[in-house]
């Protein structure tokens, strides 16, 4: 059923389509309006028998989640950015432990300083946290990834996170097909748990384990993984039969073939780095796009093989490895390791700054001609920044650099001057 | 379930992880003898049958005292208890009543009628017991049921010796101490009264007998210098108790002067006060000093009896008695002080001890006599094979109880003899020190008084005294019982292990350890409540 | 009444067991069919107090429940001597997450049972979550706070032995006042665990107003039992803490274990009561009552105020802290329960 909604609200309905059993829910913009509206669900009795905890805090709401699926129900739980670092320890664990809970992430910047607006760096700080992380380009495709990430979560026993833009998705109002009930139900069967809490057949869940067996257990997290990365293609095309949408898989590409540039991206950039990629091919650039679902497990083959014609690759990412540059990129270079290609880092779109078309052609321009730096910040006001480090460089005690700068812009400076 | 690799397991898998193995010292049960056992004259396994009527079989806790002692109605109402003095309750709250729970018992088995096991197989051997008293119906009792033929030769007209001779009974009533003789005889005891053995060579010789058992009591009293008058009546103790079985009760007269600080003198007195008479009791030193024990003196006391500490009888007239006042030296000896007083009497009775008859032992080959009493080796066997001898002919304290152990220890000595071995006692347990206990797993429950007769009674009849408890405090009495040094099945040490490595067999069964899981940690000992479990270093 | 109410067994009242009850008024420990619900070759110390709280309490909450228990555990000594690879000794379904987060894991478990249950897919499953101090009144305070606010249907027992024992002997917000720990050693003027308002996590759950929050101690068995008991018999968020001394780090003999616990509850340093709805209800009464010093001086944590110059200025504070339990649960009463 097609629906005019907001992408929060088009999550909530997909998720209340899976059935869950268990769903704990802490308040961190912007996820909030999903579990907003699960409790909704709940409340009103349309999602039926489904217990809606309100915790005091992420770590207790992946904690609970922990509990309630090693006891055998369905969980789902959201969070984002600062909520999704509070409850890490939580995160290792429900991995660790192989317990298939699905999890929102409503991408959002990490602080400080603090800044609510969207950007990957919190689900990527997690890449090695063992979970399985999905990113989702549309509204329509965050619905459906929900779908396929509670049956890929509970054959393999993983958890799963389906990332999703902040606000730029979350709260975006579009339009959204809507599954029915029952395709969900004949696509995703009741969850079997691979081992469960049964005083029927007790079991000690969460041995330590010492050296003797330690480097075991990680090795088939990573094999587990690797299943995945098999087993998320053949979901996407079981969820097609059913759905009638090609969403989900590892990896996609647009106007790839023949490009010798190739743009590659996750989530809702994407939508715009097309749109700029249908202007410069109109002016003849051989310009593509690759974009990634599945972050981990990290489609190595799909993306080597999608690059496999082109000269050049551009990873356009919302993310920062400080100190080093980007993170999708690196796991790129990896994939293309050996094919004697060009490749950049772009870093962009941190803490919310707009990603513009204008800024992109010129840049994938600039690309085209192999003018560009390793590593480029796009649209870096170098002004503000300038200013920063000579300040710094001659007053010991300078200041909050943040307050500095945003003074220096002039947007708050009426507060705090 | 398809478990996880190493972080699911199977339940209690950890059984194969043997932490006996940190182990340095390991715990093990034992016995310990408990105060009350270690003290009893009689070997009764006190604890052993309190055990038993703590869980109301009374039958089961009679017959394993009746293993040691055969007469508990007799023994509840006339051993000196000296097993209570060393109680360990009594460092807690009271001592347990266990001489109550003795007679409780003994009463019991009169009123149920419950007989005595009768002995497995006749050995064909033949023992001659003279004196049906405690000790010779003792080594009677046992040496039948280790199946030997006994024949008792006794003086006296009936069975019981001292016990009916020499107590009142206001202590023991007739009825009690016959049912328990009558007991003994059911066994296939031969019984022989008014037939006094004069020389015991030729007894033995004409009954065909393997051996002897000498058991005569000291039925005679002592007499003391006492310049008296012609007409002054002297007696002794000993004949005015004895007088009191037969028909012809003993005249005292009104005005009754007892000399003496015995038992004997306070049995005496407390039968001249039920008789009419208004005795007098005169003792040369001080009631701290009298050999009587003090719930006896204090007894008579309350009955009216009058008593003249730090007295002798320097003369006895007529109708009057002149004594001396004494006083304590230096060293608590009396000495005379000049101070005479005068003292109306009818009669005075000597409380001044008892000997013993040894004519029948005239003449026997080896046989040592020192101060009127018969020499015995530590298998109470005299120095002529074949005859032992115990109770007030041996040397030792003269007491029912006393009389009765010696009857047991002769009786095992006397089988070991007849099949030419010699008896090893099991060696003994080592004592259950009240420090040994961990006292706080015993509620708080004082000991239970014994129903007294009320005084104007005690002071016409020969009603008995003291009464007996009923069955609700016999067992509130009995359940007292630490049971020092001897498992009684708490479940403690099977709850106190942290390592579940004590097993617990089922009732009755007691515990056992499972080494393979026992690290030692000795929580099963400090938490015993009565002492059952030691540590001891583990061979490494 | 949580003590057999009769005095009249010389032991019936204070023993594991007695010969002569009737089945039905012996303790759990006392059964032979009892679950040994922490089975043997668990690798705690010799004479551990958490192993034998956590053994009583859950085996206890075993028969409760008929067994349909399920537990959730924090990390700590009880979990890694317990279950470290390949062996474990729960014989209950049981699961480990983390450190500070039993309480809701625990949560999580029972939100399951109770929609398995709606749906007609699972029985009546109980769980119980369970911790060490520094799990429960520390790090995981926060989670064990919001079960109690939401007043979920778990009960939580915390094995209180006063420090981070696992970690080797750390203090912990349970750690008592002058107590040598290897981060509060006796050294300076003031050695040992600073004096401060401490943190009884007992009066805190009870300003949660729970339907039940009781202090129990190993050396009190009958007490604890009808404790878990009582607990388990109610629904909604409870907590039971547990009093058990642990040999290496109050530096005491193994075999003083109970001993140990029954001087503090008999000093009054560690109050056994329990409440209902954030009201006490009852306290266990001291039955020979002891100056703490009886309960400080057979311990080498303490062994800093002894010696050749005794500091009797902080044995006095220390006493007063017991006389203020003493007064405030009104342990010298003797018409308790």
């Amino acid at each position: 059923m097609l629906k005019q909604c907001e992408g929060s609200h088009a999550v909530a309905e997909a998720v209340a389509l899976c059935r869950p059993e268990v769903i704990c829910a802490y308040p961190i913009s912007p996820q909030t309006h999903i579990v907003e509206g699960l409790g909704e669900m709940v409340k009103s009795g349309e999602l039926k028998d489904c217990e809606f905890i309100n915790v005091e805090s992420e770590f207790a709401a992946m904690s609970v989640a922990i509990g309630s699926s090693a006891a055998g129900a369905r969980t789902y739980t959201a969070t984002a950015s600062q909520g999704l670092l509070f409850m890490v320890e939580a995160v290792y664990n429900a991995s660790g432990l192989g317990l298939p809970i699905v999890m929102t992430v409503a991408n959002r910047a990490i602080g400080a300083p603090i800044n609510i607006w969207n950007d990957h760096s919190d689900s990527l700080s997690q890449r090695d946290c063992g979970w399985i992380q999905l990113f989702a380009e549309t509204n329509q495709e965050a619905l459906d990834l929900h779908i396929q990430a509670f049956k890929l979560a509970e054959e393999l026993s993983l958890p799963v996170m389906v990332c999703m833009d902040g606000f730029i998705l979350t709260h975006a109002y579009e339009r959204a097909d809507i599954p029915t009930q029952a395709q969900v139900d004949d696509f995703l069967p009741p969850y079997e748990p691979r081992q469960v809490l049964d005083p029927a057949e007790p079991v000690s869940i969460g041995a330590m384990v010492g050296p003797e067996a330690f480097m075991e257990v990680r090795y088939l997290a990573h094999a587990k993984q690797m299943q995945a990365l098999e087993r998320i293609p053949q979901l996407a095309d079981e969820f097609k039969k059913v759905f009638g949408r090609d969403t989900g898989g590892l990896t996609h590409t647009y106007k790839a073939d023949d490009a010798e540039t190739i743009v590659i991206a996750m989530g809702s950039v994407l939508g715009t780095i097309k749109d700029t990629v249908d202007d410069m091919r109109e002016a003849g650039h051989k310009i593509g796009v690759l974009g990634i679902t599945s972050f981990r497990p990290f489609p190595l083959v799909a993306v080597a093989a999608a690059l496999k014609n082109c000269k050049r690759f551009l990873v356009l990412e919302k993310s920062l490895a400080v100190g080093s540059g980007g993170i999708v990129a690196t796991d790129v270079r990896m994939a293309v390791t050996g094919m004697g290609l060009k490749g950049y880092t772009v870093v962009a779109g941190l803490g919310g700054r707009a990603i513009t078309k204008k800024s992109l052609a010129t840049l994938f321009e600039k690309a085209g001609r192999d003018e560009l730096e390793l590593v480029t910040f796009l649209d870096l006001d170098w002004k503000v920044v300038n200013r920063q480090l000579e300040r710094e460089k001659q007053t010991r005690r300078s200041g909050p650099a943040a307050e500095a700068m945003l003074r220096d812009l002039g947007t708050v400076a009426s507060k705090i001057a | 379930m398809d478990k996880p690799f190493a972080i699911t397991l199977n339940p209690g898998s950890s059984l194969a992880n043997h932490t006996g193995s940190w182990r340095t010292s390991r715990p093990v049960y034992l016995d310990r003898l408990p105060p009350c056992n270690n003290q009893c004259p009689a070997g009764e396994d006190i604890q052993g049958w309190l055990f038993h009527a703590e869980s109301g079989n009374y039958e089961k806790a009679w017959r394993h005292l009746t293993k040691d002692n055969p007469f508990p109605a007799t023994m509840g109402r006339v051993c000196y208890h000296s097993c209570e003095d060393v109680c360990n309750r009594a460092k807690l709250d009271a001592p347990v009543g266990i001489n109550s729970v003795e007679r409780f018992l003994g009463d019991e088995a009169i009123k149920q009628g419950w007989k005595l096991a009768p002995p497995e197989a006749d050995t064909g051997k033949h023992v001659l017991i003279v004196g049906a008293g405690p000790s010779g119906m003792s080594a009677a009792y046992h040496l039948r049921r280790l199946g030997h033929r006994v024949t008792v030769h006794d003086a006296g007209p009936f069975m019981g010796g001292m016990m009916r001779f020499g107590i009142p009974k206001y202590r023991l009533p007739r009825e009690v101490l016959d049912a328990e003789m009558q007991r003994v005889v059911d066994l296939g005891v031969e019984v022989k009264l008014n037939s006094k053995v004069d020389n015991i060579l030729a007894s033995m010789k004409a009954g065909k007998f393997d051996a002897a058992f000498l058991a005569v009591g000291a039925h005679i009293g002592k007499r003391a210098m006492i310049p008296a008058g012609d007409a002054a009546k002297i007696v002794d103790a000993i004949s005015v108790l004895r007088s009191m079985e037969g028909q012809d009760k003993p005249m005292l007269g009104r005005r009754v002067i007892v000399y003496g600080g015995g038992n004997t003198a306070i049995d005496v007195a407390r039968t001249a006060k039920r008789m009419g008479a208004e005795p007098i009791i005169v003792y040369r030193r001080t009631r701290e000093k009298a050999p009587a024990h003090d719930f006896e003196i204090e007894e008579a006391l309350q009955e009216g009896i009058m008593v003249k500490w730090l007295s002798t009888i320097k003369q006895a007239g007529e109708s009057s008695i002149t004594i001396e006042k004494m006083a304590l030296d230096d060293k608590g000896f009396p000495q005379p002080t000049g101070e005479f007083e005068t003292m109306d009497a009818d009669s005075v009775v000597l409380a001044l001890g008892q000997d013993v008859d040894l004519a029948l032992l005239n003449d026997v080959p080896g046989l040592e006599v020192n101060d009127g009493v018969v020499k015995v080796d530590p298998n109470m066997m005299t120095g002529h094979p074949g005859i032992f001898a115990g109770g007030d002919m041996v040397p030792a304290e003269r007491n029912v109880t006393v009389a009765i152990g010696h009857g047991k220890k002769a009786a095992r000595n006397i089988d070991a003899w007849l099949k030419a071995s010699s008896y090893q006692a099991p060696p003994k347990h080592e004592l259950a020190h009240f420090e040994r206990l961990n006292t706080w797993y015993y509620a708080d429950a004082p000991k239970t008084v014994r129903p007294m007769l009320d005084i104007i009674r005690r002071q016409s009849t020969f009603d008995e005294v003291q009464g007996g408890l009923d069955e609700t405090n016999a067992l509130f009495e009995a359940r007292r019982c630490l049971s020092c040094g001897n498992c009684f099945e708490c479940d403690n040490c099977y709850g106190v292990c942290p390592d579940n490595a004590v097993i617990k067999l089922g009732p009755g069964k007691r515990f056992e350890f499972n080494y393979d899981y026992c690290k030692g940690c000795g929580m099963c000992v400090t938490e015993c409540p009565c002492g059952a479990i030691k540590m001891e270093a583990e061979e490494i | 009444m949580s003590l057999q109410p009769i005095s009249f067994y010389q032991t019936g009242t204070f023993t594991v067991g007695n010969r002569l009850l009737a089945p039905e008024d012996r303790s759990v420990q006392a059964n032979m069919q009892r679950t040994n619900s922490l089975n043997s070759g668990h690798r705690a110390c010799q004479g551990c107090g958490e192993a034998l709280g956590a053994r009583y309490a859950i085996d206890a909450a075993m028969i409760a429940s008929k067994n349909q228990l399920i537990a959730a555990n924090a990390t700590g000594c009880l979990e890694v001597f317990s279950t470290p690879y390949p062996e474990t000794s729960w014989q209950i379904p049981w699961i480990h997450s983390l450190f500070g987060n039993a309480a809701a894991v625990a949560t999580g478990i029972a939100a399951a049972i109770k929609i398995k249950k709606q749906k007609g897919q699972g029985g009546d499953t109980r769980v119980v979550a369970q911790g060490g101090d520094g799990g429960t009144t520390d790090i995981g305070f926060g989670c064990l706070s919001g079960m109690f606010e939401r007043n979920d249907d778990v009960l939580y027992i915390c094995y209180d032995n006063g420090g981070y024992m696992n970690t080797g002997v750390q203090r912990s917000s349970a750690t008592p006042s002058s107590a040598r720990t290897a981060t509060t050693m006796p050294l300076g003027p003031e050695p040992g665990n600073p004096f401060g308002q401490g943190k009884f996590v007992p009066a805190i759950a009870m300003a949660h107003e729970i339907p039940y929050v009781a202090t129990a101690t190993v050396a009190d068995l009958r007490d604890l039992e009808y404790k878990v008991t009582r607990a388990m018999g109610m629904r909604g968020a409870r907590y039971i803490h547990i009093l058990v001394p642990c040999p290496l780090g109050w530096g005491t003999a193994s075999h003083d274990t109970i001993r140990i616990a029954r001087l503090a509850k008999e000093t009054g340093i560690f109050p056994v009561f329990e409440a209902e709805h954030g009201e006490v209800k009852s306290a266990l009464a001291i039955r020979r009552p002891l100056p703490v010093e009886d309960y400080l001086r057979p311990q080498k944590r303490f062994a800093h105020l002894f010696g050749k110059n005794p500091a009797v200025e902080t044995i006095a504070r220390i006493q007063a802290q017991a006389d203020k339990n003493i007064r405030r649960y009104g342990l010298l009463e003797t018409e308790t329960r």
